[in-house]
C-alpha cells in the first residue's frame, strides 16, 4: 500500500518534470559527436570553394582559361596562362590505366576469396590485404623509385614497336628515358587500390544468396560458368561501386604518384613519358608559392577540382546503390 | 567461347553425344584454367607482400641499428631518425586523444540512437553522407584545409596541433564507422535483458553494450592508428617539413617551441621526412636513411596489424569465457 502511494507520487513528480529534465544529455553528446562530421564537411567545402574561386574573382582570370593546355603561372613571363588541362588530363589518364590494370586483378582476387579459396588460404590472403592498406603512400612511392622506375628505364629504354605479324609496326612508343612516367604512376596506383576494389567486390559477391549458386550448379554448369553467367551479372552494381571507390582513391593519391610520375606540366604525350597530376602539382608547388599570388590561387583551384571529383563519386556510388535497391 | 560451350554442355536436348562430350571437355578445361588464374591472383598478392618485406629487410640490413633508431639526424654521416620517429608517435598520440573519444561517441549515436525515418532519419542520412564525403576527399585536400583553417586563419602556424586536428578530421569517419560496427556486433538480447531489468538506455549502453564491444573497439582504434601513423599528405602543409636536430626531453615547458612535449611546435613525422629527403635529393646517405625509415614504418604497420588481431582475439576469448 505504502509502495503504491510512492508510485503515485513519483508518477506525479514525473509529469511535472521541467523541459530541462527531459533533455537526454547522453543522447545530445553522442549526437553532437556524430554530427560534427557534417560540420567538418561544410567547413571544408566552404573554405576550399572560397579559396578555389579566388583565381577568377580576385586575379581576374577568365574561367575558360583553365581549360587551356598551357600552364605558365610565372607572373614575370610574357604569356601567363593558368591552363589546368594538363593536370586534369594527367589525373584522368593515370587513373584510367591504373583501373585497367587493377580491376581485373582485384575482381579476380575477390572471386578467389569468396568462391574458390579454402578457409586456410583466405585466412592468409585477407590479413595480407589489410597490411597492404596500411603501407604508407610514401613507402609505395619509394618502392616505385627504387624498383619500378629503374626497371622500366633499363628494360624499355629504347623505342618500343608494337605491331601485328603481317601489317608490321602499328604504333611506336618512345622508350622510357628515365623511367619516371605515366605508366610508373599507374602501376604504383594499381597496386595501392587493389585492397579497395577487392574488399568492396568481395562483399558484393558474398551478398549473393547461396541458392543462386546451387541452382546454377544443379543445372550442370561448372564453377567458372556459374561465376561468369550468374555471379558476375548479379554482383555488377557492387563491382561498379568498387571500381568507383578505387577510382576516387587513385585520383586523390598524392605523394606516391608525385614521386614516380616525373612531374612534367604539359599534356600527356605517351605512356612512357613524364606527366603530372592535380595532386602532384599541388604537392610540389604549394610550399614554393606565396599566399595570395595567382600561382597559388591556381593550386587552390586544382584542389577545388579534386574536391568536386570526390564529391561527385560519392553521389555516383549513392545513385548506383539506389538503383540496386530499387531493382 | 565459354558461353557456347556452357550452353551445349548444359542443354539436355542435345542430340549429338560426341559434340556434347567435346563441349563438356571444353568447359571443364575453361573451368580448370579459371581456377588456376583465380588462385594466381591470391598467390600474386602474397608474392608482392613477401617481396616488399624481403626487400626492406635487405635494404635495412646494415642501416637500421640502435644508433639509427635512437640517434639524431646528421649532415655528415648516416645519423639517426629519433626526433622524427618521436614526432610520429607524438602526433599519433595527439590525434588519437581527440579522434578516439569523438569517434566512439559518434559511433554510439549511429549504432544506438540513429533513426531511419522522419526528421531524425534525414539527419542520419546526412551524417552518413558526410562520413562518406570526408572518406573520399583526397588527403592532400584535407591537408590544404588544415593549412587555410589552422595555420593561416587561426594563426597557429605549422604546428603539431594543426597537423593533429587535420589528421583527426581525416580519420574521424573511419573511427566512427569502426566503432559503430563494433557496437552493432553486440547481440540485441543483451540490450533487451538490461532494459527489462529497468536500466535506462544510457545505463544499458554504458554498463552492458560498451564493455561487450571493447574487443571490436580496440581493433578499430588500432586500425585507425595504423593509418594515422603513416599519413604524410595531410601533414605536409600543416605540421611542417623541417628537420628537427635534437630534442631535449627534459624541457617540459609546453609553451616553448623547443620542447618535444609541446603541441605548439613544428613536428615533421617519419613519413613526411621520407618524402622530404626524396624530393630534396640531397645528402650522401639519403638512400640509406629513406630505406631505413621505410623499414621502420613497415615494421610498425605490421605490428599495428598483428597487435589489433592478437588483442582482439585475446579480449574476445576472455569475455566469452567469463
Amino acid at each position: 500500500m505504502a509502495q503504491m502511494t510512492t508510485a503515485y507520487q513519483s508518477s506525479g513528480l514525473r509529469a511535472k518534470r521541467s523541459l530541462m529534465d527531459r533533455i537526454d544529455t547522453p543522447q545530445i553528446v553522442v549526437l553532437a559527436a556524430a554530427a560534427s562530421m557534417i560540420f567538418i564537411v561544410a567547413l571544408l567545402l566552404a573554405f576550399i570553394a572560397w579559396q578555389g574561386i579566388q583565381l577568377f574573382v580576385k586575379d581576374g582570370v577568365p574561367v575558360t582559361q583553365i581549360f587551356s593546355p598551357t600552364w605558365q603561372p610565372d607572373m614575370t613571363s610574357p604569356n601567363v596562362s593558368f591552363g589546368l588541362l594538363p593536370f586534369i588530363a594527367g589525373t584522368v589518364y593515370v587513373t584510367a590505366v591504373a583501373l585497367l590494370i587493377s580491376t581485373p586483378v582485384s575482381v579476380g582476387l575477390a572471386l578467389f576469396l569468396s568462391e574458390v579459396a579454402p578457409q586456410w588460404a583466405r585466412s592468409i590472403v585477407q590479413p595480407a590485404l589489410e597490411i597492404f592498406v596500411g603501407i604508407p603512400s610514401v613507402v609505395w612511392g619509394w618502392l616505385g623509385i627504387t624498383i619500378l622506375v629503374p626497371f622500366l628505364s633499363s628494360t624499355f629504354g629504347s623505342d618500343i614497336n608494337l605491331g601485328l605479324p603481317v601489317v608490321g609496326t602499328v604504333i611506336t612508343i618512345p622508350g622510357f628515358l628515365t623511367g619516371f612516367s605515366w605508366l610508373a604512376g599507374s602501376l604504383v596506383l594499381s597496386i595501392m587500390i587493389v585492397p579497395t576494389i577487392t574488399s568492396v567486390s568481395y562483399d558484393a559477391f558474398r551478398a549473393i544468396p547461396q541458392e543462386l549458386r546451387t541452382g546454377s550448379l544443379a543445372l550442370g554448369t561448372t564453377r567458372w560458368q556459374t561465376i561468369r553467367h550468374v555471379l558476375i551479372p548479379s554482383a555488377l552494381t557492387g563491382v561498379l561501386t568498387a571500381v568507383v571507390l578505387g577510382m576516387t582513391r587513385a585520383a586523390g593519391e598524392a605523394l606516391a604518384v608525385q614521386m614516380v610520375i616525373g612531374n612534367s606540366p604539359s599534356m600527356p604525350a605517351a605512356i612512357s613519358q613524364p606527366v603530372t597530376t592535380l595532386t602532384s602539382q599541388i604537392t610540389l608547388d604549394m610550399g614554393n608559392t606565396v599566399f595570395g599570388e595567382p600561382w597559388q590561387d591556381a593550386l587552390w583551384t586544382m584542389s577545388l577540382v579534386l574536391l568536386i571529383i570526390s564529391i561527385t563519386s560519392v553521389v555516383l556510388v549513392r545513385l548506383i546503390n539506389k538503383r540496386r535497391m530499387g531493382a | 567461347m565459354t558461353a557456347v560451350a556452357g550452353r551445349a554442355a548444359g542443354g539436355p536436348g542435345d542430340s549429338k553425344p560426341s559434340l556434347k562430350g567435346k563441349a563438356a571437355r571444353g568447359s571443364i578445361l575453361a573451368d580448370k584454367a579459371a581456377t588456376v588464374v583465380l588462385w594466381g591472383t591470391g598467390v600474386l598478392v602474397l608474392a608482392i607482400l613477401g617481396g616488399i618485406i624481403v626487400h626492406f629487410a635487405m635494404a635495412a640490413w646494415g642501416v637500421v641499428s640502435l644508433n639509427f633508431v635512437f640517434g639524431d639526424p646528421s649532415d655528415t654521416e648516416l645519423g639517426g631518425v629519433f626526433p622524427v620517429l618521436w614526432n610520429s608517435i607524438y602526433m599519433l598520440g595527439l590525434t588519437m586523444l581527440i579522434a578516439v573519444p569523438v569517434g566512439i561517441l559518434g559511433g554510439i549515436y549511429m549504432a544506438e540512437y540513429a533513426r531511419e525515418t522522419g526528421i531524425l532519419g534525414k539527419l542520419t542520412t546526412t551524417i552518413r553522407f558526410a562520413e562518406e564525403a570526408i572518406s573520399s576527399v583526397p588527403s592532400i585536400v584535407v591537408g590544404l584545409f588544415g593549412l587555410i583553417l589552422f595555420v593561416d586563419n587561426f594563426k597557429w602556424g605549422f604546428t603539431a596541433l594543426s597537423g593533429a586536428l587535420a589528421l583527426t578530421f581525416f580519420n574521424l569517419p573511419l573511427m566512427t564507422r569502426l566503432a559503430e560496427q563494433a557496437l552493432r556486433a553486440v547481440p540485441q538480447d543483451e540490450r533487451s535483458a538490461s532494459l527489462a531489468l529497468g536500466a535506462t538506455k544510457w545505463q544499458t549502453i554504458r554498463h552492458v553494450v560498451l564493455p561487450l564491444a571493447i574487443p571490436g573497439l580496440i581493433t578499430g582504434v588500432i586500425l585507425t592508428a595504423g593509418r594515422v601513423f603513416g599519413e604524410a599528405a595531410v601533414l605536409l602543409f600543416t605540421s611542417g617539413i623541417g628537420t628537427p636536430a635534437h630534442y631535449n626531453f627534459m624541457n617540459f615547458d609546453l609553451t616553448s617551441p623547443a620542447s618535444p612535449w609541446s603541441p605548439l611546435r613544428p613536428a615533421t613525422t617519419l613519413s613526411v621526412y621520407i618524402w622530404k629527403l626524396n624530393s630534396e635529393g640531397l645528402g650522401a646517405f639519403k638512400n640509406q636513411i629513406v630505406d631505413g625509415s621505410a623499414a621502420i614504418l613497415i615494421s610498425m604497420v605490421l605490428m599495428f596489424n598483428l597487435g589489433a588481431r592478437l588483442l582482439g582475439r585475446i579480449l574476445s576469448r576472455r569475455l566469452t569465457a567469463a
